[in-house]
Parts: C-alpha cells; sequence; structure tokens
C-alpha cells in the first residue's frame, strides 16, 4: 500500500479495497518500524486514526476528493491546533499550537490525516537537518548521510514511505535541496501562491510552503489542495488556481530550456554535472530546445541572502521571549535576564549564528552597507531572471552541487554549509516557483533536477516534470530497506 | 519662569499620539473598546503567537487621510510600515509595527492662537503604528502583570516642528490638535483612557542663538494642565541646570505629577538601536488620488472653517464663536437651536455659550449627555421670543426643565409662570408703588432719573416678574410724567 | 570587516540573546567569515537601483474595520509559563 501513488491510493478506498484506517494503521505501523531515521518529531497515532474514520465516513458518504483518507504529515513549522508545533526548537517544545495554519485547515479539509509533525532544522535554519533539538534525520538512500534541510523529515519520510506525502517550506532551498537528496519530488511555489498564515516564519520575504511527494502528479494533486487566496497573509495573491491536474498531459514539444552557465561552474561535482547534462537531454529528446543563458548577478546571491534571511530572522524570532509561550529559563532574576537566558537557553546555535548576523546587519551604521545593499542586489538578481524567462520558458539546472554529504561533515563550517545552497537561493530571493525532480543516482545516492518557472507557471512546472516521469523511473526507486 | 524668559528661550516640539477610533485593532480583528477584563480582547496576531500574520485596516488607512488632508499635508501615495525593535514584556512581537521612512502624512501645519497673535506651527509628518500593551505594577509576588488588550490598537503619531517656544503655544496646540482629530471623529479624544497623549521634546538656548540646546524628551503627558506644568517645571530645570555650569543631556524623562517635577528614566534609554526595516509581512500602502478625493469629500467643516461662517452667517462675535465651535457636537446642538427655535442666532448662542455649558460644567456632563435636548430648550427660546416670559423667569424654566423632562410650555403653564399682559393689573400695582413711595417721586420729578428703574424693580417684585418689563417701562413712563 | 568577540557581545545583548562565554570567540569568527562573503556584494554597483523588499510588486490589501475575533483568553493562556487574574506574569517591570 504504501508504495502506491495519490491517485492509486484514492482508487483504492474508493473500490473499498481497503479503509484509509487500515491505510493509516500501515503507515503508523512503517513510522514506528523506522523510528530510526529520526523523521518525526510528533506521532499521534489516536488523532490520525480518528481523522481516517472520519475520511472513511466521507468516503461511504459519496463526499470525497482524491486526497480523502491519504495518511500525510507536515513539517513542524505549520502550527497544528492542540498538537504540539516545535519548529525543531528547544524554545517550542512545549508549545501546544492554539489554531491551525491555512496549509493544515486547506488539507484537512481535503480529507487527509496527519500522522504526525516532521523533523526539521531548528526554525527552517539549515541545510542538513543537523541543527534540530531533535537531533538529525538520516537519509534513508544512505543513513550516515544527511537528508538535507531544512524540511528533512518531510523527504525521508516520503522516501521511506513513511507518508504518502508531506509539507515543505523552502526559504533558501528548504524543499527543493532535501527533496534531491532524498530522491522525492518537490515544489517551492510562487511566492504568494500558499499562505503562510501559521507557517512559523523565518525569513518573510522568501518563505513558502509547497508539496513533497514521490512524483510531479501526486505535488500537483496536493498543490490543488495548499494554493490560493488567504485574507489573513497580507503577501497571499488573489489569483485563481489553475487545474493542476489538468495540466500535466500538455505536450511539452518546443519547449525552451534555459541553461545558465553560471549553473556549471566550479564547485558542482561532476557526477552530478553530468547527470543533469543527462536529463537535458532527456529533454530534448521529448522535444524541448536549450539554450545556454547568462545571468551575471547569480553569484551574488548567497551574501544577499545571507543578510536578508537573517536581517528578517533577527525581529521574526524577537517574539519567543519567554512571556506569552514557549520556553521560559528558571528564576529570571529581572527583565533582561528573563529575556537573554530564556533566548540563550531556548535556541541552538545555528539559530542564534543568524540572529546575531541579522542584528548586526540591521543595527546603526551598518543597514546601508549591508541590508540595503542586499536588497538592491536582490533586484539585480531578480531582473536576469526576469529577463532570461522573456526568452525561454524554464531555466534548469542542478539543486544541489553534491549528493547528500556526510552527518556532522559540514556542521564544524557554517559557511561550507551556506555555500551548498548556491543553486537554490537566487530562486528565494526573485520569488519564482522551481521543483526539484529525481535525475539519477551519483554512487547510490540521489541527484534532483532543477527546474525554475515565471511567476506563478507551477502548472508549467509541474507539466514538465510529469512529462519527464512518464518516461523516467527515478520517482519509482526505493531506498534499500525501505521499499 | 517669567523672569528667566528675558534671557533663555525655550524650543517645544510634540509628538501627539491619538488612538484611532476604530472598531477593530489595526492588524487584527480583535475588538478596541477600553476596559475589558485583562487579555480579553488580546487575539492571536495581538499576542504574537508563532506564524500569525498583520492585514491592515482600511478603517485606520482612512483615518491618517483624513488626518492629513485637514492639516493641508501631503499625502504619501506609497509609504511603508516598518519594524521598530526592542524588547519590552508589552511589546509582544518583540517589535512595534510603525512607519519609519515613508509615512502615511507628510508635512502640513496648523494654526493655533495665543493672546490673541496667530501663529503657524508646522507638522513635520503624522504615521500610523500600532500600540504596545500595559504593565500593571500590582504586586503579584513581586512579579509585573502584563495586559495585550491595548496591543495593536491603531496610533496616529503626529509630529510637530520644534515650532514651539512656551508651554502656553504647547497646550494651545495640543488643544487645537485635540480638538481637530475629535472634529475629524478619528479619536475619541479621552485623555483619562490614554487615547490622547503626548510627549514633548523640550530644549533651552540663549535668546538670539539660532543653534538649538540639547533636548530632552517627557514621556506620556496625558493632560493639558500637565502639559504645561511638565514643560515649565523642564524648561526651569535646564535653565538652572546651565546657569549652574551644568549640561542637559539627551535622555528621556517622566514627568511625575504628584511632585511637579519631571525625572530620568534612564534605565529604559540604554543602547536605543531600534534597527528599523521594512515589515516584511506587510506590502507598501497605495494611497490613489480617488481614494484621496473620496475622503476629501467626506471631510467634516473643520474647526477654524466653521468658527469663521458663525461669525458671517450668525453675526456672532469672536467669543461666542470660538465656544459654540470648540467641538462639532457643540457647534451642531447650536445651529439646530437656531433652526428649531427661529430666534435670533445671538439669542440662541448667549444661551448655549451661557444656561446650557453652564449648566453642563457644574453637572460635570458633555454635550452629548445634556439632559435638555436642542428641541426642548428651542422651545423655550421661543416663549422669550413671543414674549410669553421674560428673560429672568426662563432661567427659571430653565432649571425646572433641567431637572424634568417636561416642555417648556408645560411647565410655564403649570407653574403660571406667563407674563402678565394685562394692563389693568399692571396699572393697579403702579399706582400703589406710586402711594407708597412719595420720597422718591419726589426724587424723580426732581429730575433723578435713576430712580426710574426703583420703581421697575418694584413693580416687578411685587408682580413676581411675570409683567412684561416693557409694558411697564411705558406705563410707568406716563406715570410719572 | 572582522567582529571581535567585543562586537559580538554587544549584538547579543541587542538581540537579547545568552550565548555562552566560550562561544563568543566562534561567533565572532562565523560571523567575520560571513561578511567575508559580503565583499563581493561591496563589488556590485547597484547604486541606483531600487530596494526591493518584496517579490512581487504589489500593494498592501485593506481589511474592513470589523470585529472578527472573540475571547480566546483560555486557551493562549493554557501554553504560557505563567499568568495569574488574566495576565502574563514577568519580573517586575521597573519605569
Amino acid at each position: 500500500m504504501h508504495n502506491k501513488s495519490i491517485k492509486e491510493l484514492a482508487a483504492g478506498l474508493r473500490a473499498k479495497e481497503f479503509s484509509s484506517v487500515e491505510l493509516t494503521q500501515a503507515m503508523l505501523a512503517r513510522i514506528l518500524q523506522f523510528q530510526s531515521i529520526n523523521s518525526f518529531i510528533t506521532v499521534n497515532e489516536d488523532f490520525a486514526l480518528q481523522q481516517a474514520k472520519n475520511a472513511d465516513a466521507r468516503i461511504a458518504q459519496g463526499d470525497f476528493g482524491l486526497l480523502t483518507g491519504i495518511p500525510m504529515a507536515h513539517k513542524d513549522i505549520f502550527c497544528t491546533l492542540g498538537v504540539k508545533t516545535s519548529c525543531g526548537s528547544r524554545m517550542l517544545d512545549n508549545f501546544i499550537a492554539p489554531y491551525n495554519a491555512t496549509v493544515v485547515d486547506k488539507l484537512t479539509a481535503a480529507g487527509t490525516v496527519m500522522l504526525g509533525k516532521l523533523n526539521m532544522d531548528e526554525f527552517a535554519m539549515g541545510s542538513s537537518n543537523e541543527t534540530s533539538f531533535y537531533g538529525p534525520v538520516k537519509n534513508p538512500w544512505s543513513l550516515d548521510a544527511v537528508p538535507g534541510g531544512s524540511s528533512g523529515g518531510s523527504a525521508a519520510a516520503v522516501a521511506a514511505h513513511l507518508a504518502v506525502c508531506a509539507t515543505g517550506t523552502d526559504t533558501g532551498g528548504s524543499i527543493r535541496q532535501p527533496a534531491s537528496h532524498c530522491g522525492i519530488t518537490g515544489l517551492k511555489p510562487t511566492y504568494g501562491r500558499v499562505s503562510r498564515y501559521g507557517m512559523i516564519a523565518y525569513a518573510s520575504s522568501l518563505d513558502q510552503g509547497g508539496p513533497m511527494a514521490r512524483s510531479a502528479e501526486d505535488c500537483a494533486i496536493m498543490l490543488q489542495a495548499m494554493a490560493g487566496f488567504d485574507d489573513k497573509d497580507s503577501t497571499s495573491v488573489d489569483l485563481p488556481v489553475p487545474d493542476y491536474q489538468a495540466g500535466l498531459a500538455k505536450d511539452i514539444n518546443g519547449l525552451k530550456i534555459g541553461v545558465p552557465k553560471q549553473f556549471f561552474g566550479d564547485g558542482l561535482a561532476h557526477e552530478v554535472a553530468k547527470i543533469i547534462q543527462q536529463a537535458i537531454n532527456d529533454y530534448q529528446k521529448l522535444g524541448a530546445v536549450v539554450k545556454e543563458v547568462d545571468m551575471p548577478n547569480l553569484k551574488l546571491a548567497i551574501p544577499a541572502y545571507y543578510i536578508i534571511a537573517p536581517a528578517e530572522c533577527s525581529a521574526n524570532l524577537s517574539r519567543f521571549d519567554g512571556v506569552r509561550f514557549g520556553y521560559r529559563c528558571a528564576d529570571p532574576q529581572d527583565l533582561t535576564d528573563l529575556f537573554t537566558r530564556s533566548r540563550g537557553e531556548g535556541f541552538g546555535k545555528e539559530v542564534k549564528r543568524r540572529i546575531l548576523m541579522g542584528t548586526y546587519a540591521l543595527s546603526a551604521g551598518y543597514y546601508d552597507a549591508y541590508y540595503l545593499k542586499a536588497q538592491k542586489i536582490r533586484r539585480l538578481i531578480s531582473e536576469d531572471f526576469k529577463r532570461v524567462l522573456k526568452e525561454v520558458d524554464v531555466i534548469m539546472g542542478p539543486v544541489a552541487p553534491t549528493t547528500a554529504f556526510g552527518i556532522g561533515e559540514k556542521m564544524g563550517n557554517p559557511i561550507e554549509m551556506y555555500l551548498s545552497d548556491i543553486y537554490t537561493i537566487a530562486i528565494n530571493l526573485a520569488g519564482l516557483p522551481a521543483m526539484s525532480i529525481p535525475a539519477g543516482f551519483a554512487a547510490g545516492k540521489p541527484v534532483g533536477l532543477q527546474i525554475i518557472g515565471d511567476y506563478f507557471a507551477e502548472e508549467k512546472l509541474l507539466n514538465i516534470a510529469h512529462q519527464y516521469q512518464l518516461t523516467t523511473d527515478w520517482h519509482r526507486q526505493s531506498p534499500k530497506g525501505f521499499e | 519662569m517669567e523672569q528667566l524668559n528675558e534671557n533663555w528661550e525655550a524650543v517645544i516640539g510634540l509628538e501627539i499620539h491619538a488612538q484611532l477610533a476604530t472598531q477593530s485593532k489595526i492588524f487584527s480583528g480583535a475588538a478596541t473598546a477600553y476596559g475589558a477584563e485583562p487579555n480579553t480582547q488580546a487575539c492571536a496576531v495581538d499576542l504574537g503567537l508563532p506564524g500569525v500574520l498583520p492585514v491592515l485596516n482600511e478603517e485606520a488607512v482612512k483615518m491618517g487621510v483624513k488626518f492629513g488632508l485637514a492639516i493641508n499635508a501631503q499625502i504619501a501615495p506609497y509609504s511603508v510600515f516598518a519594524r521598530k525593535n526592542y524588547f519590552y514584556p508589552d511589546l509582544p512581537k518583540g517589535y512595534q509595527i510603525s512607519q519609519f521612512e515613508l509615512p502615511i502624512v507628510g508635512n502640513g501645519h496648523l494654526d493655533i492662537e495665543v493672546d490673541g497673535a496667530n501663529k503657524r506651527i508646522g507638522v513635520t509628518r503624522a504615521h500610523l503604528e500600532e500600540d504596545a500593551g500595559k504593565s500593571l505594577h500590582e504586586n503579584f509576588h513581586g512579579m509585573s502583570g502584563i495586559d495585550l488588550n491595548r496591543a495593536g490598537t491603531p496610533l496616529l503619531e503626529i509630529v510637530s516642528e520644534p515650532d514651539m517656544r512656551s508651554a502656553k503655544e504647547a497646550v494651545a496646540y495640543m488643544k487645537k490638535m485635540h480638538e481637530l482629530v475629535r472634529y475629524l471623529g478619528i479619536c475619541d479624544g479621552n485623555m483619562q483612557e490614554g487615547s490622547f497623549r503626548c510627549d514633548a521634546n523640550v530644549s533651552v538656548r540663549p535668546k538670539g542663538q539660532d543653534k538649538f540646546g540639547i533636548r530632552a524628551e517627557i514621556k506620556n503627558i496625558n493632560s493639558f494642565r500637565f502639559v504645561e506644568k511638565a514643560i515649565n517645571h523642564e524648561i526651569e530645570r535646564q535653565i538652572e541646570l546651565i546657569e549652574n555650569g551644568g549640561e542637559v543631556v539627551q535622555e528621556t524623562r517622566l514627568y511625575d505629577a504628584n511632585k511637579d517635577e519631571t525625572r530620568s528614566m534612564r534605565g529604559k534609554e540604554e543602547a536605543n538601536d531600534y534597527r528599523y526595516f521594512p515589515d516584511p509581512d506587510l506590502l507598501p500602502v497605495e494611497i490613489t488620488d480617488a481614494f484621496k478625493a473620496q475622503i476629501k469629500a467626506q471631510l467634516p467643516e473643520l474647526p477654524d472653517a466653521k468658527k469663521q461662517r458663525f461669525k458671517e452667517q450668525y453675526g456672532l462675535d469672536d467669543e461666542n464663536a470660538v465656544i459654540l465651535t470648540s467641538s462639532r457636537q457643540l457647534a451642531d446642538y447650536f445651529e439646530a437651536l437656531v433652526q428649531q427655535s427661529g430666534c435670533e442666532a445671538k439669542l440662541c448662542a448667549n444661551w448655549v455659550s451661557g444656561e446650557l455649558l453652564g449648566a453642563l460644567n457644574k453637572a460635570d456632563l458633555d454635550i452629548a449627555d445634556s439632559p435638555v435636548s436642542s428641541e426642548r430648550l428651542a422651545g423655550l427660546l421661543k416663549r422669550i421670543n413671543d414674549d410669553t416670559i421674560s428673560g429672568k423667569i426662563a432661567k427659571q424654566v430653565f432649571e425646572l426643565m433641567w431637572q424634568s423632562e417636561s416642555s417648556a410650555d408645560d411647565i410655564i403653564d403649570e407653574k403660571g409662570l406667563k407674563q402678565i399682559t394685562d394692563t389693568g393689573a399692571i396699572e393697579a400695582v403702579i399706582d400703589r408703588i406710586i402711594a407708597d413711595n412719595s420720597k422718591q417721586i419726589e426724587q424723580y420729578l426732581a429730575g433723578n432719573e435713576k430712580v426710574f428703574g426703583f420703581f421697575v424693580g418694584q413693580v416687578m417684585r411685587e408682580m413676581q416678574g411675570k409683567a412684561n418689563p416693557a409694558e411697564v417701562n411705558k406705563m410707568l413712563k406716563a406715570k410719572l410724567k | 570587516m572582522t567582529l571581535t568577540a567585543d562586537d559580538v557581545r554587544k549584538i547579543a545583548h541587542l538581540a537579547r540573546l545568552g550565548i555562552q562565554q566560550d562561544d563568543v570567540e566562534s561567533y565572532a569568527q562565523d560571523l567575520s567569515g560571513i561578511l567575508a562573503l559580503m565583499q563581493q556584494m561591496g563589488e556590485t554597483n547597484a547604486d541606483n537601483v531600487a530596494p526591493m523588499a518584496h517579490p512581487l510588486d504589489q500593494s498592501q490589501r485593506l481589511r474592513a474595520d470589523n470585529v472578527t475575533e472573540v475571547n480566546n483568553r483560555d486557551n493562549f493562556q493554557a501554553i504560557a509559563p505563567q499568568t495569574e487574574a488574566g495576565l502574563y506574569l514577568v519580573p517586575k517591570v521597573i519605569e
């Protein structure tokens, strides 16, 4: 059961081959069986089984959609009413969210069953899932490698078939990079396409929630439920949501693919480059035309991002002060002690590093040189994309410079870790949609192909990814021991 | 103070915080009503729960624009909300959403009048922001309690130029601003509840010097009286300090009304680096010309214009015009009274500014809560106008109206207060008075005309004020010829 | 541009962020390293470029002035560290 696509499962549920309760129980058993990969922070059996029962009742009444009764899990960054929402941090280890994120509400309304909450880098700050208060997640393809981050728990759980699909969030690559490292399909939508309400903010102008699943088709079904205008989010965009599934079948003959030469410079592992090149060749066989494009400002994405994201996070995380919720230090002596120690003890090292960086970048005398300059660079980068996307339909390239690296390998060197986001970060600065789809394996570890589209071109991205997945089976591979 | 002013000049700028009279908060759908149980009007957004987001209240924007138009200010076509970062337990998010580089209202001005002279005070800017909560200092086992009901209440912060030179000017400016925001209906102006409060920036410099002195900021002054006292105290303190060889330090000070002094708030001051940056959760606010025009059309007549019109249309003197336009409700009452009574505006003006306001002040009531409506007062003035009663009797009737719900006519009937116009009855009284006061008759006939008034008084007293004074005059004159 | 241990302490205080004495040096090094990364940015001329605060060029949507929230204090305070009489308790606030 656990290997099936959403459509296959929906058909099985409708045909009464199995119930949602049975499916949920099977998934819960797998979660228990593969506990050691540490992909879940919270598993809520009673809650899940109750939702499964409700789904079965809905199916019996004929009131259902493709997602009704499908067991999935949420990244622990999405607030879930009555269920612990830790954001991977000690700060929120005791935080039972008193409300649901809009994305959670929407997926619940679609009838999904929430198995639990998924591990992640603390406050989504990290590229390896090693900054989590709950410990690192293991990559199902290679248990001593990281799953990527920050949605590492989501990627690992879907790859290991512990959940049919999962939500993720992407601020600088946090859906695409773990999807790439774990051999699954992930989509970061256009900024504003999916509501941010109830998604604990890391960097508000970059954060975007999206689907993580085995295939483009599953992502399309998920995104259909997740996307749409939300009047609780000022940055949510009021545009109609297209029928993503209907768009999958479109012919991609004549598709114009841009390949930035800057994507194939130093630092890209040879075996990854080979796989990406092969995938692009495969697209040519499907009728696509490939064109080299120039994006001179791409190299500035990392510095601009590591000013903007920390600056925003330094303010976003100020609400964690030990007063109204979350961790409070023992016996605070005075107000300053309450704030300083609660935050000092509640946050981990990477979060602190970014808060310090952001505080510095915004402080008197440095604002213009850092924050304002970074915002200007941000425009230059986004203009590069806009120019290129007038010439081509999509941009393709690698998601990450290497396959999943070893647990502990980069923890001592934050800058090296930051550099691993080089191909994904620029897309968040521009606010564009992008996907990672499985495109092959290097030394047994998955490699993802990144497809970047124009604003609100999710339908096209899914279509392009789906057409590739019709002729390849990289996305159907399962890690050994998890089949 | 006054003697010190020979050598020194004060420079004062005010930052007024006016709570906008919206139903819901600036970024959430929680109520703004005053006086609720602690934290019952603090929703997830106001509490800054993880994951919540702000959405801007349209009415707050409209009110800001309304204010800008009223002070002839530039309305920014494009304004931006920024985060002002600092830690305080009554500031739930660790930052206040405010406006910094691009406020909604730019340069404008307000004219004030002090000692008969007009002065134009510049308004640098006005911006929208959210209020913080409140710390309660009752002792909870040595701890403080935080109530976040007020958190997220919309504020308009109105920043003046340092154009004021005395506490008196500052009070005049603040009063004028207070009148204006209430006219516009954008703030209830309730100072006890903190709906209208100000910070004063005060410095002194030797007379004739161009350069400003170092200023101190006095925080959170919530009455006109305290503004005057606090500023005067601060001016004195600074002059004394400098004259004794000291230096004013730039700092925040708190006015203590009980001791009538300001004291330093150094504790809150340290490391004042607010790290403002545009709030990424909110997009730029765009004000189109159409939006502006729509609000302009809704703008009420403003105090200065109304005052001028009252003088021209009703022939009021300056004093009455000022009093009657001091609030929109009072002006409306007056105009309704003129219309309903059909009496001369001057009579109406005198009654409103005299009897009515006197009674309201005595009872500590606002015009909106007046027990005597304009309709009922009109009923009374009609009876003065048609000589049914004299002005003096009318005052008695007014007092009875104040205490009851009866109309003027009912009271006049019931108490038999109608003027006596029966000339026979008046004549009889006159005859008796003349007979009883032969000495005064002699004086009058000898040419002492002042005694005439004595006879009128005697007749009126005899007739309990109910005789028509004009008739009494006429008849007496005839008799005494 | 390098940051000293003292700079780190100052920033940490501004952010009310307790950091271990032993970690101050390593933060100073990390932050200096990140700042070195920023050098590239300085080399690019962006003087005439408008800063970009949001990915999409949109303006703020306005919400009608309606009260939509009801009292939910009990639920919100159930997750609070310390409350009494409906108030959040903190160490004494001195003004």
